[in-house]
């Protein structure tokens, strides 16, 4: 089609063009026709395979034909003998072969290509598998190929190392092809395991009572290959750094192991007879999921999330029967079952105590750094002198800088932090078009730190103030904390993942944006809450405040609300409870 | 065609086959002209041949017989008036001197030299040993070139062969993997990112200061230009590249000395660079059946053409066309082949009416074998070129029999529609296949082999 000169086209061959399209057109909604209603009438046969041919020949998207075509070869399927559907089959398959021609990104034509070779009465495999050599030839990101070579090899038992050969042999031709990486991401973990023991041994919490579920680990790849693949991936980032590709699959190498399903927490409250339990994933725990023992007697009690947005939360609480644990003096032994993970966690309500907990931190979890034999953190170490190698070469390549970050938090998010936050602000200057999501991405990762912090230091007191933080997250390891202050950030808005925080009595966040308190919803012990200079700027913002039975004290200083008429005999009338109200 | 339906009457004759006569043949009758075009050897192309290794024997037999200074015929009592006698010069003995077979009889043939950085060279543990005998009598397998040239796939050659079409004549290579001989060994230049990528002896840091280097000199900046006058070298030294990226960008990619000056490395390196890929992972093409190709396909051209047009008698022009300038290149190629020789594939018929940019047919099926790369790549060692320092390129090789002529995956060039509709990208990438010819200019401190075979 190159080096050909334009032909200017007259009105008179546009007319005869229009002319033939019209033409074309017409024998084409006719044929359409005809197949609708053949379909219409059930009729299966030969005729309606030819016409659905023509059809699909010019417009192999169609697929309604398909289906049609497919529902006459299932019929021809019972009334032939087998040496005859194979025949068709075949007709089929080679037809369709002209159609990928044609179109060789065609949903249509793949699918059936796939519905064909599984009915073929004798399967030609290999036949298949050359065809999608050949189509990766052509174009080696073809991921309609790619799907309908991962069906070919499942069904025919292709040796696994033969595939991963075959990555690598794309890989080397092309490395920016994320379909062959991420072939090897599913590949290497079948042919070269991790081995079992170590990590369900460091995964299991000392008090954790859930056995390890055999398929967490299964996806994980063993050490010895995992540092040829670093090997070979690092290979490709420093020949190109700019390739996402190679990046991804790094990051997928680097990746930790998914966490364990279990409870994490079991909290309960003597005065508001209420427990809330939290989980190492959002659930949903609505019905029968959960099943509460106190003291040897199941209890009827109906689970609700945190807030009515979520149907899915890592937070559930549930309301005791009036009077079943008022009583001081009483000790009470709580456990709540999740049945379909056979999972349960105990917690003692002792006497004279009006609360009480059991659960694993995210220290004893390792919930924000890779989990790591001692080997690996060598190799991860040598990962990020490699890593620093390219940045100084690159110092503004955006994944070199990123890549870094998570190496020096797999490794030890405390002691780089510093290093952290430099380089998140190169991030943000180096690649402004994604400054926000750098921003969210750094407050998650100082979240995480404060909330190290917060458990080394033992106490329910979180703070965060002055970090730059754009959003809030991990709200659900803050379930036990009594005082937050997130003071002096960006925050725009109190998410409704803050009602998670079930014992906390005082809120400060005062010189943020916040213009929305969604999140501040039933907390049962609220008493505080100080929202000095932000952005609330009518009395219905606060409506969800109207929820929290104790809150006294209210600070809504430098907000425009301050402004509006009667917002003082307004607020009295939504939020009754409040006694110190600064305006 | 019958002898006596052979016009008599001529508008241009051109003598001698090579290069740039049979260019100007086929352009001369492709306007209309009739050509005559005469050669006074018996085998086409001139210094661009191509031989079969008895083929070549001979070759040398007869160029030393030659060197005879031929007497001077009296020729003016045939010459009729008005008429002017042009004397033609001498078979150019001054291009092509001191050739002789470089295997002296009996002596017991070497080993193959293990190349320590071909890869195919671990898989293959007993490599067989060639004798000389053996190469005589295989003689037909090979095709050598007189003069080894590649073509840079961007190069003017290419863009003339697929202008004109001529390509349409002619199968084409893309060179699978540039070498290079140094500190003893032969090495695999990277010269594309997918070499890059996966070379061994580059360490990573090395990898990304050869990508950032080989990407950014494409463009042309203020930092090159303040070197110009200046060796290429010092400023590849500048650019903080290591030893061995030097030798690959100086020796095996710009193809320059060490006294280049820096804007005539770039322009080279530039070159190289935009040649890199169209093809195939590396700049160079190469004629299936070797060079000799060429001209014949121009004058294949030249026949194909002529039966179309009609006679004008009038003796326009009497051309004389001065030898083709032979520079030669500081690679050194042996293209030895095998497959049916040049005389079989000739005789393209019915192509009168195809003109410069307009579709042709593929006219030769290409034959599709399974055979791996690899297994179809022979490097040839040369003792001439071990002696010979560091400075030539070595190629790589092609397929030494019948089988692996089309073998590689995707290495043929070639021209297939029925593949491109399933490659929205790659799919016209030309009907191609031909490739240019440019010949990087011949340094003086580069000596230039040819006729050289197999010297074990």
């Amino acid at each position: 089609m190159h080096g050909r000169v334009k032909v200017k086209t007259t009105a008179q061959q546009e007319e005869e063009k229009r002319k033939e399209r019209e033409k074309k057109l017409k024998i084409y909604v006719a044929a359409r026709d005809a197949c609708f209603s053949k379909r219409k009438d059930a009729v299966f046969d030969d005729e309606a395979l030819q016409l659905t041919q023509q059809l699909l020949s010019s417009n192999p998207d169609f697929a309604t034909l398909w289906n049609y075509r497919r529902e006459i070869l299932t019929h021809l399927e019972t009334v032939k003998d087998e040496d005859e559907v194979q025949k068709i089959y075949e007709a089929e398959l080679s037809f369709l072969e002209s159609c990928l021609k044609v179109n060789p990104k065609s949903y249509g034509s793949w699918h059936h290509r796939g519905w064909v070779s599984a009915r073929l009465p004798r399967p030609a495999w290999t036949r298949e598998l050359s065809l999608c050599d050949r189509c990766l030839s052509l174009d080696d990101r073809n991921f309609h190929c790619w799907d309908y070579r991962r069906m070919v090899v499942k069904m025919s038992d292709v040796p696994v190392k033969q595939e991963l050969e075959f990555t690598d042999r794309l890989i080397g031709s092309n490395f920016s092809n994320y379909s062959s990486w991420h072939y090897r991401s599913t590949l290497l973990p079948l042919l070269h395991p991790e081995s079992a023991e170590r990590p369900s041994q460091r995964g299991d919490p000392p008090h954790s009572p859930s056995p390890p579920c055999p398929q967490t680990h299964s996806h994980r790849v063993c050490e010895e290959q995992l540092l040829k693949e670093y090997e070979l991936v690092q290979n490709a980032f420093f020949t190109d750094p700019n390739d996402q590709s190679a990046w991804f699959y790094y990051r997928w190498l680097l990746g930790r192991a998914e966490r364990e399903e279990m409870i994490s927490c079991v909290y309960v409250s003597r005065e508001e007879e209420r427990v809330a339990v939290a989980f190492s994933r959002p659930v949903n725990a609505r019905s029968g999921v959960l099943l509460l023992v106190l003291d040897g007697q199941p209890q009827r009690v109906e689970w609700r999330s945190v807030h009515p947005h979520f149907k899915h939360s890592p937070v559930w609480i549930c309301d005791l029967p009036p009077g079943t644990i008022s009583d001081i003096t009483n000790e009470h032994n709580l456990t709540v079952h999740w049945t379909e993970k056979h999972a349960h966690r105990d917690c003692a309500l002792y006497t004279g105590r009006s609360e009480s907990w059991c659960r694993d931190t995210a220290t004893d979890l390792e919930l924000f750094r890779s989990e790591l034999s001692v080997e690996k953190t060598s190799v991860l170490q040598s990962e990020l002198q490699s890593v620093n190698q390219l940045q100084e070469l690159e110092p503004l390549n955006k994944w070199c800088l990123l890549t870094i970050i998570l190496l020096m938090r797999a490794l030890d998010p405390l002691g780089y932090e510093k290093e952290t936050l430099a380089h998140f602000q190169t991030l943000k200057e180096v690649d402004s078009m994604r400054s926000a999501y750098y921003g969210d991405l750094c407050s998650k990762f100082m979240i995480e730190n404060t909330i190290l912090k917060m458990e080394y230091a033992e106490v329910r007191v979180f703070s965060i103030s002055d970090r730059n933080l754009t959003t809030l997250c991990h709200l659900d390891q803050l379930l036990l904390v009594t005082h937050i202050n997130l003071s002096s950030n960006q925050l725009r808005r109190l998410p409704p993942q803050f009602a998670m925080l079930q014992c906390l009595e005082v809120v400060e966040a005062d010189n943020n944006s916040i213009e929305n308190l969604e999140g501040v919803y039933h907390l049962p012990k609220l008493e505080e809450v100080s929202l000095k200079n932000n952005q609330i700027s009518t009395p219905a913002d606060l409506q969800p405040l109207a929820s929290c039975p104790k809150l006294k004290r209210l600070d809504l200083r430098g907000n425009p609300v301050t402004q509006t008429a009667n917002v003082e005999s307004e607020l009295a009338e939504l939020l009754p409870s409040v006694t110190d109200l600064l305006l | 065609m019958a002898a006596e339906d052979l016009p008599s009457d001529f508008d241009i004759v051109i003598l001698g086959t090579g290069l740039a006569e049979s260019v100007v043949a086929a352009a001369c009758s492709r306007v209309g002209q009739r050509v005559l075009h005469l050669d006074r050897r018996s085998y086409y192309a001139a210094n661009w041949a191509s031989f079969t290794f008895n083929g070549l024997l001979t070759w040398i037999q007869e160029q030393n017989e030659e060197t005879k200074p031929e007497e001077v015929k009296d020729w003016s009592s045939l010459m009729e008036e008005g008429e002017e006698l042009i004397h033609l010069s001498n078979s150019d003995s001054a291009s092509i001197t001191n050739v002789q077979p470089a295997q002296t009889e009996g002596e017991e043939p070497e080993a193959e030299q293990p190349l320590p950085s071909s890869p195919s060279n671990q898989s293959k543990p007993a490599r067989k040993k060639v004798s000389y005998a053996q190469l005589v009598k295989e003689g037909r397998r090979f095709n050598i070139d007189l003069v080894s040239k590649l073509l840079f796939s961007r190069g003017s050659l290419v863009d003339l062969l697929i202008k004109s079409n001529v390509s349409r004549y002619a199968e084409f290579k893309n060179v699978t993997r540039i070498l290079t001989y140094r500190h003893g060994n032969v090495e695999q230049v990277p010269c594309s990112r997918a070499d890059v990528f996966a070379s061994r002896q580059l360490s990573v840091v090395e990898k990304r200061k050869l990508m950032r280097f080989l990407t950014s000199c494409m463009e042309e900046t203020e930092e090159q230009t303040a070197y110009n006058g200046r060796p290429y070298l010092e400023f590849l030294r500048d650019q903080q590249l290591g030893e061995s990226l030097q030798h690959f960008l100086l020796h095996s990619i710009a193809m320059v000395t060490e006294d280049t000056p820096t804007e005539e490395g770039l322009a080279s390196t530039r070159h190289f660079l935009r040649c890199l890929g169209r093809y195939g992972n590396t700049p160079f093409l190469f004629p299936v059946y070797g060079l000799g190709e060429i001209p014949q396909c121009f004058s294949t051209s030249c026949a194909a053409n002529m039966a179309a047009y009609g006679d004008d008698s009038s003796l326009s022009a009497f051309t004389f066309i001065p030898p083709v300038t032979r520079q030669m290149v500081s690679l050194q190629t042996h293209s030895i082949r095998t497959g049916p020789g040049p005389d079989q594939r000739r005789g393209g018929g019915g192509v009168a009416d195809s003109l410069p940019g307009e579709v042709g047919d593929v006219d030769e099926g290409v034959v599709e074998g399974g055979e791996d790369v690899a297994d179809a790549e022979h490097v040839l060692p040369l003792s001439h070129l071990r002696t010979q320092a560091d400075h030539l390129l070595l190629l790589l090789l092609l397929p030494f029999t019948r089988s692996h002529v089309c073998g590689g995956e995707g290495s043929e060039v070639r021209l297939d529609r029925d593949m491109s509709t399933m490659d929205h990208d790659s799919v016209y990438k030309d009907r191609l296949l031909s490739n240019s010819m440019t010949c990087p200019p011949l340094s003086n401190n580069h000596k230039v082999y040819y006729g050289i075979i197999v010297q074990p």
